[in-house]
């Protein structure tokens, strides 16, 4: 099939400026962008710079945005995707170095801020951890991750907010404090609580959706937050705002917006912050109803949040257990 | 600019960094280079497991045991005794540093099955275990804070005096070169896959190290045993982990019988690799394969167990092959996989010039012999990956040192540039390398004879000829991968020629060698090892006698 691709290219030894480059090839049905890409490199132009070197989706450093989100050029077969023109660019959130080589150490930098290796409490046993295996099945899914940086790329909170650590170093730090054996979890998440840390997220769900390997950096995102909040790390706006977030759906079976600002804020200052929003939401009537109003069934709402709050797993840690004298 | 530590080690897979941070618990200042990060090493493909005799009623005696006997008795006994001793505090200690292997329904570590061993020993993280060892590693290389020289490429080794005192290596990001100043270097720069096309490993696989420490003097050996992986993908050759058949997966020809039983009947799909992959070959060879394949069939193994133990696997063959082995068999062949031969190394990683070691893919110790076993090679990486470290760091702490030179780092630059400033006469590096790996595959492969291998020979005269009018099209320095494929090619081809002409002089069939015209084993001329020495001329090639303590050669059935 005949492919035409539409690289944005950089070259900081010309005037580095980006500028896009169109490239048309002839491909087999099964071939993979990066397939594409390496033809290109190996029979048109030799000075089209990108990384790559797995091409099955295990070694990360095909990362690019394809078609304006993040992907592995190696997991991105041209037949899935749009015929007219891949459109294909280094990714974001980074600087660029050349073509589609983007800058990583500030990538690696934050990943390395937060401790990223297991600290027991004590000298390790004989033996191996006794440890139940759905924990130790339970952390596949984050060591899985093979820091490609699409999630970073593509994070809409880091695109504004450059001190989030992101999505990728915390999931790493879930993976710590997923990790029975990992005694730091208080420290670590204590850390997380601050600027930069955990709160930051805006939710938006980019990282789960362009992640390659399913690693869901959001959820072990929202997944800290609840252990932070059960080990009583309630003083900030994020958890104030999921206490009240709670509480109002459970009393009134319905979000009230309106309370739900005003326990989420600390002070009157902060709250006056938010009067210009609440101004331009009452212009184009959108303000929220500044009464409460309890649904019907809000009884039965109330039922579905205490279940779900009983779901909840409990976690297992082997300092813990070895000072409650239980077993695995 | 050069830069001065006692211990260097050049590549950051599960060797180098194993290797890294053994010499920096010895007290003396390391840092570790490598051409990608860390993480990106090919130590990540690894997916089925790794072995050691941890289990009730297992000893280390049968883990050697096994491992000579898949080695096809070429294997030194003295390396293998020690790998298999120390294999059980190995994978206590990745358990320990974190790496979350598989438990039992008691909390205890779990195995699985894997080819060529009497026992379930094999530990695994699902199949990505290659990756789940590699990140904990790299969390561990963190925690050491070392200095780490990420995308830096070594184009040589520096000697003085016959002693290798640092390297040479190409910062990506700026394109410099810059000399590293050491008294001992570790070579675990992995293997060589991509000398052959098509194989299972990275594009990153360019035997760098094997031809660098090769150029400088150092011997290789059993470079004729290069293994073919039963179950790589049709199409992309993707590896499907052995694991698999571990698990309980049979492999079906064209009329959907399981045809291991004819050359294995006791162990079929989990005989060793060289036996699974000679039988599939026979298979497609005599017409009872389909397109150039047979089948792996996971089908009764149930959607449950695929998913957990085997998700990767269930991921690569849907998205590579468009084949979702839930519901029907995956057309699988023999490809390209692992070297078991490399830079020939004692069992402290020592190689034959004074302050180079070697570990891992990269090395020779010889353990794997004739032919590795599944979920050795992890183990291979960190047992000898420590050794090497631990040897290299003891060396540097009693060594004064000698700088790498000016002039070198001069005359390096002098011959890169004239690389970069070759005209253009439309030699492009990757057509030559895939003649190359073609050629490779067709006359190196799973059977090999005399007139191929001649002919093989012929080839990679006439592309070493082709090479000097290769061209570097990108005259940028910032990032520039083109010079960087024509530097690995190079690499390659030297390395090509060292499997052509060890296979042509290994006149029997043994392990992974297989020659049509020798089909039978031949213990009383070639119970030794094939060593080669770098001449500008070809190679020149000697031996060593295969150490025996405890086992005999005998008879090998599976």
């Amino acid at each position: 099939m005949d492919i035409k691709l539409k690289v944005r290219r950089q070259n900081p030894e010309a005037d580095d400026k980006p500028f896009w480059k169109d490239y048309a090839v002839e491909v087999p049905e099964y071939y993979t962008l990066l397939d594409a890409l390496l033809k290109v490199r190996e029979e048109v132009d030799e000075t089209l710079a990108l990384r790559c070197s797995c091409r099955s989706h295990i070694c990360g450093s095909c990362g690019m945005r394809v078609n304006g989100h993040a992907a592995l050029a190696c997991k991105t077969k041209l037949s899935d995707i749009d015929q007219g023109a891949v459109t294909v660019e280094p990714m974001g959130n980074m600087p660029v170095i050349r073509d589609l080589v983007v800058d990583l150490e500030p990538f690696w930098n934050k990943l390395y801020s937060i401790k990223p290796y297991l600290q027991p409490a004590t000298d390790p046993p004989e033996r191996e951890y006794v440890v139940p295996n759905d924990t130790m099945f339970h952390l596949d899914g984050v060591v899985n991750c093979i820091m490609c940086g699409a999630c970073v790329s593509d994070c809409e909170s880091l695109s504004v907010n450059p001190i989030f650590i992101g999505p990728t170093a915390l999931a790493k730090e879930y993976r710590f404090v997923a990790d029975p054996r990992d005694a730091a979890d208080r420290e670590r998440l204590t850390q997380m609580n601050g600027p930069g840390g955990v709160w930051d997220c805006t939710h938006c769900f980019q990282c789960v959706e362009v992640c390659p390997k399913d690693v869901a950096p959001m959820e072990r995102i929202m997944a800290m937050r609840r252990m932070m909040m059960d080990m009583g790390m309630e003083q900030n706006n994020g958890a104030k705002r999921a206490n009240a977030f709670m509480d109002l759906v459970g009393s009134y079976g319905r979000l009230d917006e309106t309370r739900l600002l005003m326990r989420s804020v600390s002070g009157l200052g902060e709250l006056m912050s938010f009067s210009k929003v609440g101004l331009r939401a009452l212009w184009k009537g959108k303000l929220p109803p500044l009464r409460p109003h309890r649904i019907a069934g809000a009884p039965a709402v109330r039922r579905i949040l205490e279940r779900a709050r009983n779901q909840r797993p409990r976690r297992f840690k082997v300092h813990q257990a070895q000072e409650e004298g239980v077993r695995a | 600019m050069i830069y001065r530590h006692d211990v260097l080690v050049v590549g950051a897979g599960l060797a180098g960094m194993r290797a890294a941070i053994a010499a920096q618990q010895h007290g003396v200042d390391v840092a570790i280079v490598s051409k990608v990060y860390p993480v990106r090493s090919h130590s990540n493909a690894a997916q089925g497991g790794i072995n050691a005799s941890l289990g009730e009623g297992d000893t280390w005696e049968s883990h050697a045991y096994d491992t000579v006997k898949g080695s096809d008795y070429l294997g030194d006994q003295d390396a293998i005794e020690i790998l298999a001793r120390e294999a059980p505090q190995a994978v206590l200690e990745l358990e320990h540093w974190g790496v979350n292997f598989s438990r039992d329904e008691t909390g205890h570590l779990g195995t699985r099955n894997f080819g060529g061993a009497s026992q379930a020993r094999t530990y695994f993280v699902a199949d990505i275990t290659g990756q789940a060892l590699l990140q904990i590693m790299f969390e561990q290389l963190v925690h050491s804070g070392l200095k780490m020289y990420n995308e830096w490429f070594v184009t040589s080794l520096v000697l003085s005096e016959n002693r290798v005192v640092g390297v040479l290596a190409i910062d990506m990001r700026s394109g410099q070169l810059h000399g590293i100043t050491a008294k001992s270097v570790v070579i675990a720069s992995g293997g060589m896959g991509r000398v052959f096309e098509p194989s299972t490993n990275a594009l990153i696989c360019t035997g760098d190290g094997m031809a660098i420490a090769y150029r400088a003097g150092a011997q290789l050996m059993d470079m004729e045993m290069m293994q073919y992986h039963p179950t790589t993908l049709k199409g992309s050759g993707a590896l499907l982990t052995e694991g698999a058949r571990g698990e309980g997966a049979y492999l079906l020809n064209a009329a959907g019988d399981r045809f291991m039983k004819t050359s294995a009947p006791n162990k079929m799909e989990l005989a060793s690799r060289d036996v699974v992959s000679r039988a599939e070959q026979t298979e497609i060879n005599e017409g009872r394969g389909v397109d150039g394949c047979v089948f792996l069939d996971c089908r009764h193994l149930g959607r449950d167990l695929i998913m957990t133990k085997l998700g990767q696997i269930h991921e690569l063959a849907l998205e590579l092959a468009g084949v979702d082995i839930v519901k029907d068999p995956v057309p699988v062949r023999p490809g390209f996989h692992y070297p078991m031969g490399g830079i020939k190394t004692d069992v402290f990683g020592e190689t034959s010039v004074p302050g180079l070691y070697a570990a891992g893919e990269a090395a020779c110790v010889s353990i794997h012999g004739g032919n590795r076993l599944g979920a050795n090679s992890l183990l291979d990486t960190v047992i000898y990956g420590r050794r090497a470290g631990e040897a290299a760091a003891e060396a540097a702490a009693n060594l004064a040192g000698e700088d790498v030179s000016d002039s070198a780092v001069r005359d390096e630059e002098r011959r890169i540039q004239d690389l970069v400033d070759r005209p253009d006469r439309g030699q492009f590096a990757a057509k030559v390398r895939w003649d190359m790996g073609i050629g490779m595959v067709t006359n190196c492969g799973v059977f090999r004879e005399q007139k191929g291998l001649e002919a093989c020979g012929d080839l990679l005269h006439d592309l070493k000829e082709r090479y000097t009018q290769v061209h570097v099209g990108d005259k940028g320095r910032v990032f520039n991968t083109n010079l960087l494929s024509v530097l690995e090619l190079r690499n390659m081809l030297d390395l090509a020629e060292a499997v052509q002409v060890t296979a042509l002089t290994r006149t029997e069939s043994r392990g992974a060698h297989t020659r049509t015209d020798y089909p039978e084993r031949d213990d009383e001329h070639w119970l030794r090892h094939i060593l080669l020495e770098y001449r500008d001329e070809g190679p020149a090639v000697s031996y060593r006698p295969v150490t025996i303590t405890q086992w005999e050669p005998q008879v090998r059935t599976y």
